[in-house]
C-alpha cells in the first residue's frame, strides 16, 4: 500500500486538529507532569551498581529496595503498590543525566531516589527542574544549594561539624591539618571547618587535596609528621578513606595523640580497612549501626535477613530508608488522582517520621532535614562507640557557611 | 653564649631538620618505587617480550588481591602463606587467555590491545557479579603491621618488606631470563622469531609460559599492595596506568630501566607530593614523562640488538 507524500500531510493536520480538539488536556499547564495511574506508583532507584562508587551506592540502592518491599508488603500506599525502576548509572555524571531524563520523561516516575556524588546530584538537577520532578537525594553533602526539586535528607556542614569542630579543640588541641579528596566537597566542608576553627581558636597547619581515587599517602604521612597537628580533619572519600587510615597504622601513628576526625568514614569503609586500622578514629554523622532505638533495631535486623548477615548499614543508607518511608507519608496524603511531583513536595514539608537515628522533620524552607548529629569511636570490632548525642534535633543550614545568603520557600535570598 | 654562636647553633639544627626531612623523603620515594615496581615488572616482560600491550595487566592484580581476600576469609590463609597459589591462580588464568586469545592473534599487535582491553573488562565485571562490588578487606601479616627503626626514623615494617620482595623478585625474574634454558629461549625468540623456530624452539610454548609468568607477577603484586591500599573490582584502573608510565620511560625491553624508572618516578613524585600536594605531583610526572619520551622515545634504558 503506498501513501503519497501529500495524503500523509493532509491526513497528519486532520490527525493534529482532531487531537486539538478532542484531547484538550495537551492545553492545560502541567498536563505533561508525571502523574501516578492505574494503581501504580512509578519511582526511579537511580544509583551506581557498577563503576567506582558502586561500592557504595551498591547498599543504598538495597537500602531503598528494603524500604520499598517493606511499604507494599503491609498493603503499599492506600492500596496502590510502589513499582521502583532500577536503573544503573555506572558512577558517570553524564549517564546519570541520561537515565534520570529516561526515569522522569520515558517512564513517567513521580519521584526519583538517587545520588551519592554531589557530582552526579548536579548532573541530573536540570533534568528534574525541568520537568518539575522530584529528586530525593541521601547523602550528607556541602549544602550551598537551595533547589525545589530536592528533597536533601542527609546532612549538611552545619548538623556535621557545628558540635564536632568545639569538642575536637576541647579534647586535643587547636591545631588541625586539613585533609580531602579533590572536588567540591571537602573544599566546601573544609570552608566552613575553617570558619569554626576561627570562631573558636583553632588555627589550619596545612590543608591538603589528594586527587579522588588517590591510594599513596606516604608523602601526605611525613607532613602530618612534619606539622604535628593535634586533630587530622578528614574530608577524604571512597576507597582513599581506606588506603589513608591502614597507611597511617601502618606508619606506626598514634590515634590517641593525633586521631583522624572525619566526616566521611562510616561502617562501610571501617569493613573494608579492617577494624585495627579504624580503631580510636573519630566520625560525626546523624547515625551509626549502633545506635539504641527501636526503630533502628528493626531496620538493621530487616537490612540483614534481606541482604545477608555480613553487611553493615550507615549513615547514608539509613537515610535511603527513611526517605522512602517520608515519600510514603507524603503521598498519603494526596488524593489518587494528585500524585504528581510538586504536590508530593508540598505534601512532605513539615513532615516528620521516626527515623532509626530518631524523629526527624522536613524544613518546609529549604527542603533540607533536621537531623540528630552524633560523635563517635570507632572501634577494632568495626563498629562505632556514640561518644556525644545532641540533645536537640538541628536546623540543616545550607548556607551556613555563606553568611549573606539564606535558603528560603521562595529561593536563594541574599540578606545585605 | 655570643650571638655568633646563637646563630650557629641555630643554623646546625635547622640543618639537622633538613637532613632528617631528607632522608624520610629518600626512604619514603624508595617505598613508593617499590610498589611501582611490583606493579609494574610483570607488564615490563609480556610488553618487552611479546610485544603485547596487556591492558588487562590492572585486572590481573585485581585478581591477585581477590585471590588473596578468597583464601584469607574463605580459608583461612594469610597472606604470607598463600603468596604461592595467588601467583600459581593469576598465572593459570594468564595462560588460559594466551592460549585460547592471544596465542589465535599472532603477529597483530593491535588486534591485542582490543582483546586484552575486552578480557580485561570481563574479568572486571566477572568479579562484580559473583563476589559484588563493594571494598573488601585483606589483613596484613600481623608480625609486619608495626613500625620499624631505618636510620634513626619509623618506617612501616610492611613497606620496609614491600621493599625487599620487589629486589627479590626483580633478582629472581633477571636470572630466570638471562641464566636459564626458557630465559634465553626467550630472547632468540625476541631477536628473531623465525630463525629461532627453526633451531627447533617451540616459540607458542615459551609465549605462553612467558605470559603466564607475567600474569602471576601482577597476581602477586596485587595480594602485596592489599593491606595498604583496598580491594575493589576496578582497582587496576589506576595499577595499569602506572605500570605503563614506567615501563614506557624505563625502556621497554629493558628490565634494568624498569628498576631505574620505578624509583625514579617513586622519589620524584613522592618529592613533589611532599612540597606541593599529590594532585601536583601526579600532574607532574606525567608532564615529565610526556616530555622526556618526545626527546627520546625509545625511553631511559635500552637494550641495543642487531636488527
Amino acid at each position: 500500500m503506498g501513501i503519497s507524500r501529500r495524503t500523509l500531510m493532509k491526513n497528519a493536520a486532520a490527525l493534529g486538529a482532531f487531537a486539538g480538539a478532542g484531547f484538550p488536556q495537551i492545553w492545560i499547564k502541567n498536563a505533561d507532569l508525571a502523574r501516578a495511574e492505574g494503581g501504580e506508583i512509578k519511582v526511579g532507584v537511580l544509583f551506581s551498581l557498577t563503576g567506582t562508587t558502586a561500592i557504595i551506592e551498591e547498599s543504598l540502592n538495597k537500602a531503598t529496595i528494603l524500604a520499598i518491599e517493606e511499604i507494599n508488603a503491609a498493603g503499599g500506599i492506600k492500596g496502590s503498590k510502589i513499582v521502583p525502576i532500577v536503573e544503573d548509572p555506572a558512577s558517570d555524571p553524564a549517564t546519570f543525566s541520561e537515565k534520570a531524563r529516561k526515569l522522569v520523561v520515558g517512564d513517567k516516575c513521580v519521584s526519583v531516589f538517587g545520588s551519592y556524588t554531589s557530582a552526579s546530584r548536579k548532573a541530573v538537577l536540570p533534568v528534574f527542574e525541568r520537568q518539575n520532578n522530584l529528586y530525593w537525594y541521601p547523602t550528607l553533602y556541602e549544602g550551598r544549594e537551595c533547589s525545589k526539586n530536592v528533597i536533601y535528607t542527609g546532612a549538611v556542614p552545619n548538623q556535621q561539624q557545628d558540635e564536632f569542630v568545639p569538642w575536637l579543640i576541647n579534647k586535643f588541641g587547636k591545631k588541625f591539618y586539613l585533609i580531602g579528596s579533590n572536588y567540591i566537597y571537602p573544599k566546601e566542608e573544609n570552608n566552613y571547618c575553617k570558619k569554626l576553627l576561627q570562631k573558636y581558636g583553632g588555627e589550619v597547619v596545612a590543608e591538603e587535596y589528594v586527587p579522588l581515587g588517590h591510594s599513596e599517602f606516604s608523602s601526605v604521612i611525613n607532613k602530618i609528621r612534619s606539622t604535628q597537628p593535634n586533630v587530622i580533619f578528614s574530608t577524604v572519600v571512597g576507597d582513599s578513606v581506606v588506603a589513608l587510615h591502614r597507611q597511617y597504622r601502618a606508619a606506626g601513628l598514634d590515634p590517641e595523640k593525633m586521631p583522624m576526625a572525619s566526616l566521611t568514614t562510616s561502617e562501610n569503609e571501617v569493613a573494608a580497612m579492617g577494624g585495627e586500622a579504624a580503631a580510636g578514629h573519630f566520625t560525626s554523622a546523624p547515625y551509626f549501626q549502633v545506635h539504641k532505638s527501636p526503630e533502628n533495631e528493626k531496620f538493621v535486623a530487616a537490612y540483614r535477613k534481606r541482604w545477608g548477615d555480613d553487611k553493615v548499614t550507615h549513615f547514608v543508607s539509613e537515610a535511603c530508608y527513611f526517605q522512602t518511608f517520608l515519600f510514603k507519608q507524603a503521598v498519603e496524603k494526596l488524593a489518587a488522582s494528585d500524585i504528581t511531583p510538586p504536590n508530593i513536595r508540598d505534601a512532605v514539608k513539615g513532615q516528620e517520621i521516626i527515623a532509626p537515628q530518631g524523629r526527624v522533620r522536613i524544613e518546609p524552607d529549604n527542603l533540607h532535614t533536621w537531623l540528630w548529629p552524633k560523635i563517635a569511636q570507632a572501634k577494632s570490632d568495626g563498629q562505632f562507640q556514640i561518644l556525644v548525642e545532641a540533645k536537640e534535633w538541628l536546623k540543616p543550614l545550607p548556607y551556613a557557611a555563606y553568611p549573606g545568603q539564606v535558603c528560603t520557600e521562595k529561593g536563594l535570598v541574599e540578606k545585605s | 653564649m655570643t650571638a655568633a654562636g646563637k646563630l650557629l647553633q641555630a643554623a646546625v639544627s635547622y640543618g639537622d631538620w633538613r637532613v632528617d626531612q631528607f632522608i624520610e623523603q629518600i626512604i619514603t620515594g624508595l617505598s613508593i618505587g617499590s610498589i611501582l615496581l611490583l606493579v609494574a615488572m610483570g607488564l615490563s616482560i609480556i610488553y618487552g617480550s611479546m610485544g603485547i600491550i596487556n591492558l588487562a595487566h590492572g585486572e590481573f592484580v585485581m585478581l591477585g588481591a581477590y585471590t588473596a581476600w578468597l583464601l584469607q576469609s574463605h580459608f583461612g590463609l594469610g597472606l604470607l602463606a598463600s603468596l604461592v597459589p595467588i601467583f600459581v591462580v593469576v598465572a593459570a588464568v594468564g595462560w588460559i587467555i594466551e592460549r585460547y586469545v592471544l596465542s589465535l592473534l599472532n603477529n597483530r599487535p593491535l588486534d591485542t590491545i582490543l582483546a586484552t582491553w575486552g578480557v580485561g573488562i570481563m574479568l572486571q565485571q566477572s568479579v562484580r557479579l559473583m563476589v559484588g562490588s563493594e571494598l573488601r578487606y585483606v589483613q596484613m601479616p600481623p608480625s609486619l603491621s608495626d613500625s620499624t627503626e631505618v636510620l634513626g626514623l619509623s618506617v612501616s615494617s610492611y613497606r620496609v618488606f614491600l621493599f625487599f620482595v620487589a629486589i627479590a623478585l626483580f633478582a629472581v625474574t633477571w636470572l630466570l631470563m638471562n641464566r636459564t634454558t626458557v630465559g634465553m629461549k626467550l630472547r632468540a625468540i625476541m631477536q628473531d622469531r623465525s630463525v629461532a623456530a627453526s633451531f627447533g624452539i617451540n616459540a607458542k610454548r615459551v609465549y605462553a609460559l612467558t605470559f603466564a609468568y607475567g600474569a602471576g607477577l601482577a597476581g602477586l603484586a596485587g595480594a602485596l599492595v592489599s593491606p595498604l591500599k583496598s580491594v575493589s573490582p576496578d582497582m587496576g584502573t589506576g595499577y595499569v596506568v602506572d605500570a605503563f608510565m614506567v615501563v614506557v620511560l624505563g625502556g621497554v625491553q629493558s628490565l634494568a630501566g624498569t628498576v631505574a624508572s620505578a624509583f625514579f618516578l617513586g622519589e620524584l613524585s613522592g618529592a613533589i607530593a611532599f612540597l606541593q600536594n599529590d594532585t601536583v605531583a601526579k600532574a607532574i610526572v606525567l608532564l615529565a614523562i610526556v616530555v622526556l619520551i618526545r626527546f627520546r622515545p625509545e625511553g631511559l634504558f635500552t637494550t641495543r640488538v642487531r636488527a
